[in-house]
């Protein structure tokens, strides 16, 4: 690899060529603040903060001081930089100013106080709040999403939420309005987000830096619940989930903490706590026979996974044609909700108008699931409320709850746990291992010798692969991220690919890198691949289980037994699957 | 019909036919036929403005009825620069100037100076001091001009593709096409020390020499999405010579290897569109355009892209991006157009004016362009001079020429004997200048040294009836309407300068905001991502420089000393100078002026005076008053 | 510079529909084709309402938010119909300094609306236009593309008078 010479503050370093100032910068430990920044996805060098002085070889001598974007700025060979004179820093500090001058500085209840870049940047620099006090942008708050809320005066407009709906997921429902001191992040003609195609896949929350996008706060509705006595309260927590709430209490991306999340949970006063994980393990027994039925029958496919809410309002926007493709069965968070309130109810003797159902999730088109229709196997809906990761980490700081210091405990039964088929549910690719894992062994009617697939996982956006089970080969393919899914599905549709089951998450890299995940920092992101780091705990997880297989899960086939009769039952059908919509644009 | 050129011996042929259709005009005199005069009517969006369209029109009508339409031949061209005085009229061979021309004057030229041979006086141009112009040269406004990239307007007929060949149009393109390698012409354009005359003034041979070290699919693209309020340079060279970018643009595409070129054309130009869309079709028809041009195996086809009203696209990446279809925003430099610029590939974009010279240099030589100018400011510059400016037009000068040149013998002085106070160049990027830099001549280098910027080429005079702080004002809220909004020194920094400009002209400033001015102004030129913003608190920044007792006026005198900032300017009556006509309180529209009991000495009515409460100091009482009793201030 | 959404009811025919749907098809495999079919598009519908959008993304697959982004960017992209007299005072330089702000005034007063806006029977609309290159002539307006120059307020009311009829 060609290198290249830089001094940085006085410390001569090589670097890749081609190499941005920043990150050459980080190679020796200098972080210079970015805000707009998002490494590959969002490279526009709009915000300034990241100014830099630098000083190129003319010929053998060094030319003039310049400030440039570090962030995009490619380093040149003997060049020196300086990343924090006093000119910087003024600089630096004259661009918060600015920022703070248009911003609705309602800090101290700010949902994103101590997690905002925006706020953590002027504390640093010690930024005067009102030395230029003026206009400011006339932008709305909308609360029409049952996901996601908006509020422009919180907005810097960084620009990483639209990199994030346009770039990296391909669907481009915000972006840029207007021009100039105007300019705001909204949608077509300024409508409400509700009314547009929006899948709810908050990458565009993660991305913020500030409290401009938010996920709506449902933990309210949950205390309320946790304190009316004539309700009896549940939760079931999402295979994702423990891996990540540790990152809200200081832990490390890729930390397991199952065991404290569960105590944690427990002390808030819920009449039961639950793994989903079962459920993934139910989603896999019924998905994999219903994929084995349509290969039978001559059925619709390929077939394509259903249990992420954001791709399927994907697929009923942008590829209604395919609806009926999507396997009829309904995400493991609807099948625990229906189970709760139909066979949970009747085992325990209580009126399923009297469970208040929650489930904790890093995603926030849960949100939006939670009020389809068809989703409601009592007559009441599965899920009352659906809570991301983030909320549950506030809610147990809400409650005083010292999280490091608990004790681990264990989920409650009837739904106690999962399989690792079912754990890997929240990273890409894991559905299909899981589904394979099932269907390996139910067609070649024997035990497998090695339960993975190495070839579906991975950050990858699309991954395909073949299996020879027996006289049959199964192809398959794998994407994660909604435009990647497009990609896919446009070769599928072309007739280019030929693959019998999809399995299609809207998030890039799955679930554990949700819209409803702790925030990291734009400093974390662009360092570090959260995506890999956060699969990676639920792969251990997995591997370190001796129940690895859905079909091996006792409380799920005690289900089948007691409950539902056979997967894809009649039963199983009425409680355990659903319907879509073809909504179009 | 257009017939095909598709050789050198073919162009040179139909130079050689077409030769005597322009010869009256440019004094080699040769009647073609029975024409025995050509009549020139200026056809400039200036002159079109102020309607010689309809005098083409009554023309043709008149001539015609006076049965001589075959010895007379109309020709529509682009701008003669003198656009304060349109519509214009030239008649060659005799060159006489009509100003002013109105359709009911049309009878009379025909009548009297067609078929009579009289020309008529009282439409004729005269300057200072009645002495009446006869002719182009004998006048002061183009004595001292040379025109390099306007040697066209006005002398052809720009929708005519023989009249520019016939002005050894094409004959450029000819010449590095069959005797010139890429290397060449690229170092020709090094040579003769061209710079952009968008704004920046970069060097236009560096920066073909580094496209040309690209590979792969190029481009061409020529900026003509002139948006500096005032300016309208590129507009006339579109309007008067099209086929010269056309032309300079093939040449571009030769240099650097690119067979496709893109021009970028406000829409706001409706002539200038149609007067290249018509030349484009006529190249294309003649094969000056398209494949194998001129038998040389080169290729180069063009296309237009139109701006939509937003300033920011003048900035090269802003422009590319917007023809890609998007929102006209900068993004970050490197990578330059050079290496990566339209659509992702190496591009060359130069200004209208920057290809106007080009053809010229190509066939003249390096040194002949070089000759004209200063050390490192080659040639001559087009201005568009506007303000309070007795010549209201379109200049070229060679660099170096002072300002004082341009203002007082070329633009004529300043009217209504006021004096001069300042001048503003570079438009919104640009700064004011002041009356005691004057005698600086006029180059890229010396502009930026006293705080302004050569920029496209606007040049506003103002006087003393002009307040700079609400100048510096007026330009902070062009740049504030037109910031993109993408980066945050500009889109939140600039608005932050015009609030505090607003402070200080509503009386409520206090002298820490001037700190502030400078402060906030240095930063946004520091740290904004593109030109715009990089430009945009000049205006600021040089009347701070130049003009500091006027903003410390409006701050502690609470005064205007030019009386434009209403708020800071009041109306009173001199009681010992009013006769009590009462014109004035008629006059007033909100009723402010009432009668006083005191009666002046020597005179018979009580004075007048002003309630300041009332008072919307529109100054319709100062313009009535003939005794000259109402000051403001 | 904020754009209004427009309160007129929108009166698109099938022939105007037809001609969007042949230039977008005439433009859809260039390059950089957006800007062309917005301008051609606002030709045939004089202004770009929501409707009109939703043909543009849905012939286009460009998402709808995208296309809205780049019309509320340029000046020259309207989501209001012209007034059936449509006045634009030019603001450049030259007519500013030489009093174009009064004029303004003038026809706002006269005419009882505000520069960007139309009047409410959609007769009257009134518009500030930057430089429109007749410097020569300043102050000037354009009432319907004809040019009045060397203009004071004074002359407002006998311009408006004419198309007051």
């Amino acid at each position: 690899m060609e290198m290249v010479n830089v001094t940085i503050n006085g410390i001569s370093v090589a670097v890749p060529k081609g190499s941005t100032v920043l990150d050459a910068a980080k190679q020796i430990g200098i972080d210079i603040p970015t805000l707009c920044y998002l490494k590959e996805i969002n490279e526009i060098g709009a915000c300034r903060i990241c100014l830099v002085e630098v000083q190129e070889l003319r010929g053998a001598t060094l030319g003039p001081k310049r400030m440039v974007t570090s962030c995009v700025y490619p380093v040149t060979e003997g060049m020196v930089v300086t990343t924090n004179s006093p000119a910087i820093t003024a600089s630096r500090k004259m661009n918060l100013e600015l920022l703070l001058s248009n911003h609705n500085k309602e800090c101290l209840s700010c949902v994103r106080s101590t997690t905002c870049e925006l706020q953590r940047l002027c504390q640093e620099y010690g930024v005067n709040e009102n030395r230029f006090k003026g206009a400011v942008t006339e932008s709305g708050l909308d609360l029409s999403s049952p996901a996601i809320v908006r509020d422009g005066s919180k907005c810097i407009l960084c620009r990483r939420c639209v990199a994030a709906c346009r770039n990296m997921q391909g669907i481009g429902v915000i972006g840029a309005n207007n021009r100039g001191f105007d300019t705001v992040i909204g949608t077509a003609m300024d409508g409400t987000q509700a009314s547009t195609s929006c899948i709810n896949c908050g990458q565009c929350i993660v991305a913020c830096p500030t409290g401009a996008l938010t996920e709506r706060d449902d933990t309210d509705k949950v205390f309320e619940a946790l304190g009316d006595p004539t309700k009896k309260v549940y939760i079931c927590i999402a295979p994702s989930v423990r891996a990540q709430i540790g990152e809200c209490f200081g832990y490390e991306p890729g930390t397991d903490v199952e065991g404290k999340m569960v105590a944690a949970v427990r002390r808030l006063g819920f009449d039961g706590v639950f793994d989903m994980n079962v459920t993934a393990d139910l989603t896999i027994v019924e998905e994999a026979n219903e994929l084995l039925g349509r290969l039978n029958n001559n059925g619709v496919l390929p077939m394509i996974t259903s249990c992420s809410p954001g791709w399927i309002k994907y697929c009923e926007h942008y590829f209604p044609e395919m609806t009926e493709n999507l396997s009829t069965c309904k995400s493991p968070q609807q099948m625990f909700g229906a189970l709760m309130k139909t066979y949970f109810a009747e085992k325990e003797g209580i009126d399923p108008e009297d469970i208040f159902f929650v489930s904790a999730i890093p995603c926030t088109a849960k949100k939006f699931e939670v009020g389809r229709p068809d989703q409601s196997a009592a007559g009441v809906p599965d899920v009352d409320v659906a809570i991301t990761t983030r909320e549950l980490g506030r809610m147990i700081n809400r409650a005083g709850i010292n999280f490091k210091a608990l004790a681990d405990e264990r989920f409650d039964t009837p739904f106690s746990r999962g399989s690792g088929a079912g754990i890997i549910f929240g990273a890409t690719g894991g559905v299909m291992e899981a589904a394979l894992r099932y269907a390996a062994e139910v067609i070649l009617d024997k035990k497998l010798e090695s339960v993975e697939f190495p070839e579906v996982r991975g950050v990858e956006g699309v991954k395909l692969a073949a299996y020879k089970l027996g006289d049959l080969e199964v192809k398959v393919a794998v994407a994660s991220g909604t435009k990647n899914a497009k990609e896919l599905l446009e070769r599928v549709k072309s007739g280019e690919l030929d693959v019998q089951f999809i399995e299609i998450m809207g998030c890039p890299g799955g679930c554990v890198n949700g819209g409803g995940q702790p925030y990291q920092p734009a400093s974390v992101r662009n360092s570090i691949d959260l995506r890999a780091v956060r699969a990676a705990v639920l792969y251990k997880a997995d591997a370190a289980t001796d129940l690895r297989k859905s079909q091996d899960n006792a409380e799920v086939m005690a289900l089948y037994r007691e409950f539902l009769g056979a997967p894809n039952s009649h039963k199983a059908h009425e409680i355990l699957h659903t319907s879509y919509i073809k909504r179009g644009l | 019909m257009i017939e095909k050129i598709s050789s050198v011996a073919a162009l040179n042929a139909a130079r050689e036919a077409h030769i005597n259709d322009v010869a009256m005009r440019v004094g080699t005199n040769a009647a073609v036929g029975k024409i025995r005069k050509h009549i020139l009517i200026c056809g400039g969006t200036g002159c079109t403005s102020s309607g010689s369209t309809v005098l083409r029109t009554a023309l043709e009508a008149e001539l015609a009825a006076k049965g001589i339409a075959d010895e007379i031949k109309i020709v529509t061209t682009g701008c003669f620069g003198l656009c304060a005085l349109g519509p214009i009229v030239i008649v060659y061979p005799e060159g006489t100037f009509y100003s002013m021309v109105k359709v009911e004057d049309i009878a009379e030229i025909v009548e009297s100076h067609l078929i009579g041979g009289t020309v008529v006086e009282r439409l004729e141009y005269r300057e200072k001091g009645n002495h009446t112009v006869t002719s182009l040269n004998d006048m002061t406004f183009y004595k001292k001009q040379q025109r390099v990239a306007l040697h066209n307007c006005g002398v052809i007929d720009p929708e005519n593709i023989t009249e520019y060949i016939a002005r050894d149009g094409y004959q450029a393109l000819a010449k590095v096409l069959t005797s010139m390698t890429r290397e060449d012409v690229v170092q020709c354009m090094l040579d003769s020390g061209l710079r952009g005359r968008g704004g920046a003034g970069f060097p236009t041979g560096l920066k073909w020499k580094f496209a040309m070290g690209s590979t792969g699919k190029k481009y061409v693209a020529c900026n003509a999405d002139e948006g500096d309020p005032g300016a309208f340079m590129d507009r006339s060279v579109l309007e008067g010579d099209p086929h010269a970018l056309i032309e300079a643009m093939a040449i571009a595409g030769f240099a650097i290897g690119a067979d496709e070129g893109y021009v970028y054309v406000r829409a706001e130009y409706p002539i200038a569109i149609q007067r290249l869309q018509i030349a484009i079709d006529q190249a294309k028809e003649a094969g000056l355009l398209g494949e194998n041009i001129l038998g040389t195996g080169f290729n180069f086809n063009m296309s237009l892209r139109f701006g939509a009203g937003a300033f920011v696209c003048g900035e090269e990446t802003a422009l590319m991006t917007s023809i890609e279809g998007n929102r006209g925003e900068p993004r970050p430099r490197p990578p330059f157009p050079a290496v990566k610029g339209l659509f992702g590939k190496p591009t060359v974009l130069n200004n209208v004016e920057t290809y106007a010279n080009i053809p010229q240099i190509i066939l003249k030589g390096p040194q002949w362009f070089s000759s004209m100018g200063t050390e490192k400011s080659k040639g001559t510059k087009v201005f568009a001079l506007g303000g309070k400016i007795t010549n209201t037009g379109l200049v070229e000068v060679p660099m170096g020429t002072t300002l004082r040149e341009v203002i007082e013998e070329i633009g004529g002085g300043i009217p209504n004997g006021k004096k001069f106070k300042a001048a503003q160049t570079g438009g919104p990027s640009g700064g004011c200048i002041p009356a005691h830099l004057i005698d600086t001549p006029i180059d890229y280098d010396n502009l930026i040294a006293i705080g302004s910027m050569m920029g496209s080429g606007g040049l506003i005079v103002m006087d003393e009836d002009n307040c700079m702080v609400d100048i510096a004002r007026f330009f902070l809220e062009f740049t504030v309407d037109e910031s993109c909004g993408k980066c945050t020194p500009c889109r939140i920094g600039t608005r932050r300068l015009l609030e505090i400009l607003d402070k200080i002209i509503a009386g409520n400033g206090e002298m820490e905001d001037l700190d502030r001015l400078e402060e906030l102004s240095n930063y946004i030129k520091s740290a904004s991502l593109c030109g715009l913003g990089q430009t945009a608190p000049n205006p600021v920044l040089s009347t701070l420089r130049y003009f500091r007792d006027e903003y410390v006026a409006h701050i502690v005198d609470k005064k205007c000393p030019a009386g434009v900032c209403k708020k800071l300017t009041n109306y009173t009556i001199v009681k010992d100078q009013c006769i009590g006509c009462g014109v004035c309180a008629k006059q007033c529209p909100v009723g402010a002026i009432s009668r006083t009991d005191y009666v002046a000495p020597g005179k018979k009515l009580a004075a007048m005076e002003i309630d300041p409460a009332k008072c919307v100091k529109c100054g319709a009482c100062v313009a009535s008053c003939r005794f000259k009793a109402i000051v403001k201030g | 510079m904020k754009k209004k959404p427009t309160t007129v009811a929108f009166r698109g025919t099938k022939e105007q529909e037809e001609k969007l749907l042949a230039v977008i098809e005439k433009h859809k495999d260039e390059m950089g084709k957006m800007m062309p079919i917005l301008q051609e598009a606002q030709e045939i519908y004089g202004y770009l309402p929501i409707e009109v959008q939703k043909i543009i993304a849905r012939e286009t697959g460009v998402s709808l938010e995208e296309i809205y982004g780049i019309i509320s960017f340029y000046a020259q992209f309207k989501l209001n119909p012209d007034g059936e007299v449509a006045i634009a005072v030019c603001l450049g330089t030259a007519c500013y300094v030489k009093g174009a702000g009064e004029l303004i005034e003038a026809i706002e007063q006269e005419l009882s609306i505000t520069s960007g806006s139309t009047s409410a029977d959609g007769k009257f609309s009134l518009e500030a236009t930057r430089c429109i290159g007749a410097c020569g002539l300043a102050p000037v307006l354009t009432v319907n593309g004809e040019v009045y120059g060397r203009l004071t307020k004074k002359d407002i009311p006998g311009i408006l008078a004419k198309y007051k009829a």
